[in-house]
């Protein structure tokens, strides 16, 4: 009984407040028609006023155009605006850092695959990076040209290193274009980018052991971009072969040559995409890696081909308030070849090694942004002859875990903390760095 | 040398060869015909980097062009990605239309870069510049970061006062006669028919917005200074301390307190911007919050040049009767 009129109770209760909220539906619907019939009525008046004005116009001459064009008249054509304001524009880029490695970094190597180059952990403690002084400009209406000069101290010595010195083409025609001097190589996804630009302090495990980081050499790079509304470009290089993985400008001076090709386009209001393949043909000569003074020389043909894939989200496309970025990438590569090491005789070898990495990068909220990356290597036994030297395999693939958190006060300063549990080292270890990249003056646009 | 045909298969085949032959032949022609049409009436093909762009050159070109925004009206132009999509737009624009004085540095240059589309390169024809053809305001040989992000070439945001849209319209008009030579003279007549509309609605605009003079704004970012000098309102305050730099909770503090008794009529900001920073503010000194159209597709009336700065003096109208 009681609970019959518990649930008549709430018959009744339900049915008033349907009928209240039927009402309060009415009045939304009355307002809404209100503010339309009010916004109708604005758009007729505006309209009305406007033909009014244009008949005015008509009647008395042209006597108001005069007066409404005189703002226009006092801004004659105004000196160019950009970043042509300077001729050339100069920025410099400053880097440095601080690093607590549970291991000592200088004995530090990835068994199985020396790093070549300056790949490897930072130094302990407080160090400089590298100082980039970057200067471009157009040379004329068909070239434009590019300097990044690096400056570092090594062993107390300043060193002053050009990393890119190119100059490009910007006439060319039918969706063609070229550059040639010294320039980072167009293969990979991370392969061209500047260190001021990468996510993290360091590259993956793949570009640190294929490529030392970058591969940059000197040659000439073209590329055709395709009249489709599908983003697709396909490129190809040829390099002197004296940078990492080349070296010693085999083949007369033609050491290596490259091909690749990018697809890529926006998925909805708010991402977008890039996917690319890319073939690096290095031949070398005595190519140095492993520990400095005591190197392994590697003469022979290496060869790097190699996936990625890239995508950007940021709500609305809006990118300042909050926004992810995901990236990939696959390297395949190939040693052929031989090794001269320091305690052994020359011994051949030919291996192929796999490398990969992940990343995802997120803003939650204008100036900050944390990362999660993880990497790693694996690979073929060089053979028995290589047993106890440092090019036989590790026993487990080498693999790292890293996390970053960045903090910008604006475009011009960074300041971010990164850890890597290192499971590629000699022992498993922890890192902590913290660093810092600032620049003034001209900041060039960054690609995609 | 091929396969050895035996000539009993080879007359089995020719048929059929000389068939398809004849389909190939007709499916090229009807190819042709499709294309050439296209080809015929080559629309002038308008990149732009800001909605009120692409809105000024749909004016002028009317049927004669397509265009193309790299960005929405709910997107900061000065951060976007130089996205492959955009490369792939710039690659096969006739025109590239932007505000310029510094506002797309971050990303424009990147997408030139990688077009290799030499029509539309800083120097030719097919780049255009609107801010050359403004009297700029805060144009400034001495710029120190410390002061923010702040362009020396001034102040980009031009499109907020009409009588710049007008000088920008002559401009743009002529560079699009110049580029499509055989059209000069529809896009003379529409950029005529245009300025005489643009100008009717400038003087009924400029009356109804008469109680605006003096009125006091408090703005998210220095977005709004050529609006500000055609209507006569005064600039007291910006949620942003320095340019370019995100409102700060000790900022928004200072303002609280600098604002506790009124001193300004409203606080505007623009679709992209985040809202919390002006509407925390709003709540705390009772001074009204508004969203204004910064550029086409602002808001939802804002649906092109006229309508964009009707609703800009209707909501500035409304909020101050509101006052």
């Amino acid at each position: 009984m009681r609970f019959r009129l518990r649930i008549g109770v709430a018959v009744v209760g339900a049915l008033l407040s349907g009928a209240a909220l039927a009402q309060e539906t009415e009045i939304e619907l009355l307002r809404a028609e209100v503010e339309q019939l009010r916004a109708d009525y604005d758009a007729r008046i505006v309209e009305l006023e406007r033909r009014l004005a244009v008949a005015e116009q008509n009647a008395n001459a042209a006597s108001y155009a005069v007066q409404s064009d005189a703002a226009a008249q006092q801004a004659p054509v105004s000196r160019s605006t950009g970043a042509a304001a300077y001729n050339p524009s100069i920025g410099v880029i400053f880097q440095g850092q601080v690093w607590q490695h549970e291991n000592d970094p200088e004995g530090y190597a990835v068994q199985g695959t020396p790093f070549g180059g300056e790949a490897g952990p930072f130094s302990e403690g407080l160090s400089l990076g590298e100082t980039e002084l970057i200067f471009n400009a157009n040379v004329d209406d068909k070239f434009s040209a590019w300097l990044t000069a690096a400056l570092a101290i090594e062993d107390g010595e300043a060193v002053a290193e050009i990393e890119e010195a190119f100059v490009e083409t910007t006439a060319l025609p039918a969706g063609l274009g070229a550059k040639f001097g010294r320039f980072f190589s167009g293969i990979g996804y991370l392969n061209s980018k500047h260190a001021h630009t990468w996510d993290f302090a360091d590259q993956p495990l793949p570009y640190q052991a294929f490529l030392a980081d970058q591969y940059a050499d000197n040659g000439l790079q073209v590329r055709w971009l395709a009249p489709t509304s599908l983003f697709f470009e396909m490129g190809a290089e040829v390099f002197q072969g004296s940078g990492y993985p080349a070296g010693g400008s085999a083949n007369s001076g033609f050491g290596s040559y490259s091909l690749f090709a990018n697809i890529g386009g926006d998925a909805g209001t708010g991402g977008s995409w890039l996917a690319g393949v890319s073939y690096l043909d290095a031949e070398a000569v005595e190519r140095a890696s492993g520990d400095e003074d005591e190197p392994f020389l590697f003469s022979g043909d290496s060869t790097l081909t190699s996936a990625h894939f890239v995508w950007k989200w940021a709500p609305d496309g809006n990118w300042k308030q909050r926004n992810l970025v995901f990236q990939s990438e696959l390297f395949w590569r190939n040693d052929d070849g031989n090794f001269e090491l320091p305690v052994s005789s020359v011994l051949a070898y030919d291996a192929d090694q796999e490398g990969w990495y992940a990343q995802a990068v997120y803003q939650p909220v204008p100036r900050w942004r944390f990362g999660a990356r993880i990497d790693g290597l694996s690979g073929d036994s060089p053979g028995a002859s290589f047993e106890g030297t440092p090019l036989a395999l590790r026993s487990n693939d080498p693999r790292r875990y890293s996390l970053m958190t960045d903090w910008s006060n604006s475009e011009f300063s960074r300041l971010r903390l990164q850890f890597i549990r290192d499971e590629a080292g000699p022992e498993d270890a922890n890192q902590w760095g913290i660093q810092y990249i600032h620049s003034i003056g001209a900041h060039g646009a960054h690609a995609f | 040398m091929g396969y050895p045909v035996h000539p009993q298969y080879w007359r089995a085949w020719r048929p059929r060869v000389l068939a398809r032959a004849i389909n190939v032949r007709r499916t090229v022609g009807l190819l042709l015909l499709c294309v050439l049409p296209t080809l015929a009436a080559a629309e002038l093909r308008v990149f732009t980097c800001e909605p009120e762009w692409a809105a000024l050159a749909k004016e002028i070109g009317g049927e004669l062009v397509t265009t193309y925004s790299a960005t929405t009206a709910l997107q900061d132009p000065h951060y976007i990605q130089a996205r492959p999509s955009l490369i792939a737009r710039v690659r096969r624009a006739d025109l590239v239309v932007c505000s310029g004085a510094g506002l797309e540095i971050g990303w424009l240059p990147a997408l030139l870069q990688k077009a290799n589309n030499r029509k539309v390169m800083p120097g030719r024809d097919g780049y255009f510049e609107a801010s050359r053809y403004v009297l700029r305001a805060g144009q400034t040989d001495n710029v120190d970061r410390s002061q923010g992000d702040i362009h020396p070439e001034g102040n980009p945001h031009i499109q907020t006062n009409p009588h710049n849209v007008a000088a920008v319209a002559s401009a743009l008009g002529d560079r699009m006669a110049l580029i499509d030579a055989d059209n000069s003279e529809t896009y003379r007549e529409n950029l005529d028919e245009f300025l005489v509309r643009w100008r009717a609605a400038i003087r009924v605009w400029e009356e109804r917005a008469e109680p605006l003079s003096g009125a006091r704004a408090i703005t998210h970012h220095k977005s709004w200074v050529y609006l500000e000098q055609w209507l006569g309102i005064e600039e007291v305050a910006n949620l942003e301390a320095v340019p370019g730099v995100p409102p700060t909770a000790t900022h928004l503090g200072k303002l609280t307190s600098q604002f506790s008794d009124g001193g300004a009529d409203f606080i505007v900001r623009s679709a992209y911007q985040d809202a919390r920073a002006s509407e925390w503010l709003s709540e705390r000194v009772g001074i009204e919050a508004i969203v204004l159209p910064l550029t086409v597709g602002g808001t939802d009336r804002a649906q092109d040049l006229f309508s964009m700065f009707d609703d800009i003096i209707a909501r500035l109208l409304d909020a101050h009767a509101d006052k």
